[in-house]
């Protein structure tokens, strides 16, 4: 009998264990919560968006993640095992880009890339050679040479020239140009195509939607919606404008309209999924002429989510807004 | 030129401490010069012999300076203070000009202060205005603290306008360096390496070539002979040059790109050398430069003290101050002082370690250890690593200071065993010096923020050396500095018991530290 080895994943070994599971994490800085009660999982194979605004905690997270910092309460299992306690083994497993990147003023940036694979136990050396010519960067710099973009590519390229399972990117794109983006964006592409698993943490919302097969966001240290794509554009509102044969008073008493202008015989308003049929059914009533939706992107629903703090948002119809739900599961 | 006053204004607001403090310690160099060679002699044929020997001593001259009428204060001050306090004018004027040319450009903020409505030429010419006028209050207080002393007017005002030249000589070059290097530590470099090449001249040249000390500017300084025949005319010397370096510093910046230097930044290797391989290899290759720099600097002080030869009892003359700080008690004069000058060389010794102790807290503080730390690296490997380099670099500093002791000992007195001598008592003070570096490494496991404070027992350890008896200091407080429970070889001999003791302790304080940090958060 023949017995092929595959290796074994902590994760796919009980079936259960993803490489990312948090729950209920709290971590306080002196009187301030930074995190307060985070639930947050990364499956196996999936690039996870990690979204929120500067002060989220999307970088705390990330350093508990790290080991960095201590959790004072709450579950966290990364790749299986503590993060705390376990921290140098799993390092080896994964590796990690940070948001602004503090390169060594003396070492070269070719020196500093070495250095961060051998500490954690090697480097793809063809990778290397590819990553270093793809992202254009001229490695026999010193450190405190390089402009920010820069020192960004010799993170990446240490990050991604390594063996890992799991990458932890926090803001990883800061400072490239639109032409690396797509380079980098390429490579955790097919990382993920490998069977790695990313946690993205980002705000360039544009990205996070070419990229990510699940998103969770945060807002002042809690994880407010996660779920896929298009499980989150559920959540959100459609907008609508339409010409009419007559003026469609009876969109007013309609559950779900939101933001409704009725100028004779036009109308603009937004609507929830809820309520989607309802209205064009009393639109098709009054006779439609002519009919323009925009659907949701994820830059409406981030903004529902913060733009709270800015103008008091009608929240009726969209219950449990501040606790986390997990989508896929339904 | 538009923004120039402005720019000016800011500099000035910015760096008033820097101008203070720099030229309080310059001219407390001055003044404590003729206050020290006060309080060591107590009659004129004490001071007239001390002089005689010291002006023959060729190691001394090579040092300071010329030996002209050393059997007068205002000679001593002249002799001993103008060398250093050159150099001193010359890093002030590197460092504030470097700070608002090069690092302005280096970080951009440069960049934004010229997109205002700012002349080409306003940042420059304000930077170089405040370095000039940061010169003229170093050498308005040393004049003024040398009258007040009193010495006579004349000579006093011409050792305060000397530097002040001096100064603006080095103004001038640093404005240089400034336009030749894309970075700020190569800028420092170059203008640095001037300022040691003038000392190195003039050292060379007044020991036998005089020529070569008419090329040093530091030469010119010393040519105007205070106290000793003054004249003026070797003052114009220095503002020719000043004037010709400021110069030559517009002139290249008229042709240079801005963020551009006249010599092109060297790249470095392309992949890291087989040495730069765990925490050890990494720590080794951040605090390398600062353990060589340190074990020059020791090797030199040690020759410096050891040049004294037997001459000593000559030198160092009778008086309350002399015994308090050389004697320590001891009965043998020549004895006495080496014990002395090996604690007092241990105690710079453990700015090295001290320092050595906080880089950890450097790479956390700018951000470099999450890269780091997030690599198969344990935290505790990390730090065990600028552990082992604090560890063994303290021995290596401390070494090179008992061969300077030695080389220069036996150099002047022709004696061969010198070394043996010197290096063995030397040695054991890596137990009190680790104890400071233990106690800096408990600060960062324990309490971060405070790790600065880990230079204070350094302070309190000097002042108990120095002036502990005669200050009268309590004996609580004297036994609280680790540098006081060595035996002082060679005037007295070895015990264990207290060294052991030390490094004990040495060992306790870096291991809570080392476990504290294991524990805690990083930012």
């Amino acid at each position: 009998m023949i017995r092929v080895s595959v290796p074994l994943r902590v994760g796919s070994v009980t079936g259960v264990a993803h490489p990312i599971e948090i729950s209920g994490l709290v971590k306080a800085f002196g009187t301030l919560r930074a995190l307060d009660g985070l639930d947050l999982t990364a499956r196996s194979g999936e690039i996870h968006g990690f979204l929120g605004p500067n002060g989220a905690g999307k970088s705390t997270t990330i350093r508990v993640l790290l080991g960095l910092l201590r959790k004072d309460s709450g579950e966290v299992r990364l790749l299986g095992g503590d993060p705390w306690r376990d921290a140098a083994e799993l390092h080896r497993r994964l590796a990690y880009v940070p948001g602004d990147v503090n390169l060594w003023p003396t070492l070269t940036g070719g020196e500093a890339i070495d250095l961060i694979g051998r500490l954690r136990g090697g480097l793809d050396e063809r990778r290397r050679a590819e990553l270093v010519e793809r992202f254009e960067l001229d490695p026999t710099k010193k450190g405190r040479s390089y402009s920010k973009g820069n020192r960004q590519k010799v993170a990446l390229v240490a990050a991604l020239a390594s063996d890992v399972e799991l990458l932890l990117l926090d803001e990883p794109t800061s400072g490239l140009d639109p032409i690396m983006e797509t380079v980098f964006e390429s490579y955790v592409d097919d990382f993920r195509d490998r069977g790695g698993t990313v946690l993205l943490s980002s705000h360039i919302l544009a990205e996070v939607e070419r990229l990510c097969d699940r998103v969770s966001i945060i807002r002042t240290g809690r994880c407010v919606e996660t779920g896929t794509l298009a499980e989150l554009r559920h959540l959100t509102r459609t907008s609508i404008s339409a010409d009419l044969a007559r003026p469609p008073d009876a969109l007013r008493a309609l559950p779900g309209v939101h933001d409704l202008q009725i100028d004779g015989n036009r109308a603009r308003f937004e609507v929830e999924p809820s309520g989607l049929d309802a209205a064009l059914d009393t639109l098709q009533a009054v006779g439609v002429l002519s009919l323009t939706s925009q659907p949701p992107t994820l830059e409406d629903l981030f903004l529902r989510h913060y733009g709270a703090r800015l103008e008091p948002h009608d929240h009726t119809g969209v219950p449990d807004r501040d606790t986390p739900r997990d989508r896929t599961g339904s | 030129m538009t923004g120039t006053l402005l720019l000016l204004r800011t500099f000035l607001h910015r760096d008033r401490w820097q101008f203070l403090w720099w030229s309080l310690g310059g001219a407390l160099l001055y003044w404590s010069q003729a206050y020290s060679v006060d309080g060591l002699y107590t009659t004129q044929a004490e001071f007239d012999h001390a002089a005689a020997t010291m002006g023959h001593n060729l190691a001394f001259i090579a040092m300071i300076g010329p030996a002209r009428a050393l059997n007068t204060i205002g000679g001593q001050v002249t002799w001993q203070a103008t060398a250093f306090g050159a150099i001193v004018a010359g890093l002030m004027s590197m460092f504030l000009v470097g700070r608002h040319t090069r690092a302005e450009e280096e970080s951009g903020r440069d960049e934004l202060v010229r997109a205002q409505a700012v002349g080409r030429l306003a940042p420059m010419t304000a930077a170089l205005l405040n370095a000039l006028a940061a010169n003229v209050v170093f050498g308005t207080l040393v004049a003024i603290s040398l009258v007040a002393y009193p010495l006579t007017a004349a000579d006093s005002i011409s050792l305060g306008v000397g530097v002040t030249a001096c100064g603006w000589l080095f103004t001038g070059t640093a404005l240089v360096a400034a336009q030749m290097t894309a970075s700020t530590r190569g800028m420092y470099g170059l203008a640095g390496a001037f300022i040691g090449a003038t000392y190195a001249l003039r050292a060379i040249g007044d020991v036998g070539t005089p020529l070569l000390s008419w090329l040093s500017p530091m030469g010119w300084y010393q040519a105007m002979h205070a106290f000793s025949g003054l004249r003026w005319w070797p003052a114009l010397l220095l503002l020719a040059g000043a004037l010709a370096a400021v110069a030559s510093a517009y002139a290249v910046f008229a042709r240079r790109d801005f963020a551009s230097g006249l010599l092109a930044d060297r790249p470095g290797p392309e992949r890291a050398g087989p040495t730069l391989r765990g925490s050890l290899g990494l720590a080794w290759r951040l605090q390398r430069g600062s353990v060589i720099g340190w074990t020059f600097g020791l090797l030199l002080g040690g020759l410096m003290f050891g040049s004294f030869g037997d001459d000593i009892s000559d030198v160092v003359g009778d008086s309350e101050l002399s015994r308090s700080m050389f004697l320590q008690g001891m009965n043998n004069l020549v004895d006495g002082f080496y014990a002395a000058s090996i604690v007092m060389l241990a105690l710079i010794a453990a700015g090295f370690a001290i320092s050595s102790a906080l880089r950890p807290r450097t790479e956390e503080n700018e951000g470099r250890i999450e890269s780091l730390l997030a690599t198969a690296v344990p935290r505790r490997d990390w730090l065990l690593g600028h552990v082992a380099v604090t560890v063994a670099g303290t021995v290596v500093v401390l070494v090179a200071t008992g061969v300077g002791l030695g080389v220069g000992y036996a150099l002047v007195a022709g004696d061969s065993g010198a070394l043996d001598r010197f290096l063995v008592p030397v040695l054991p003070y890596a137990a009190p010096v680790l104890v400071l570096s233990g106690f800096a490494r408990l600060l960062v496991g324990v309490a971060p923020r405070l790790a600065s404070l880990a230079w204070l027992p350094l302070i309190q350890a000097s002042v108990v050396m120095m002036f502990g008896d005669l200050l009268k200091l309590p004996q609580w407080l004297q036994d609280l500095s680790p540098f006081e429970h060595l035996a002082l070889v060679p005037a007295e001999s070895f015990r264990w018991a207290p060294f052991v003791a030390l490094c004990a302790l040495a060992l306790a304080l870096s291991a809570v530290g080392q476990v504290a940090f294991a524990r805690r958060d990083l930012h």
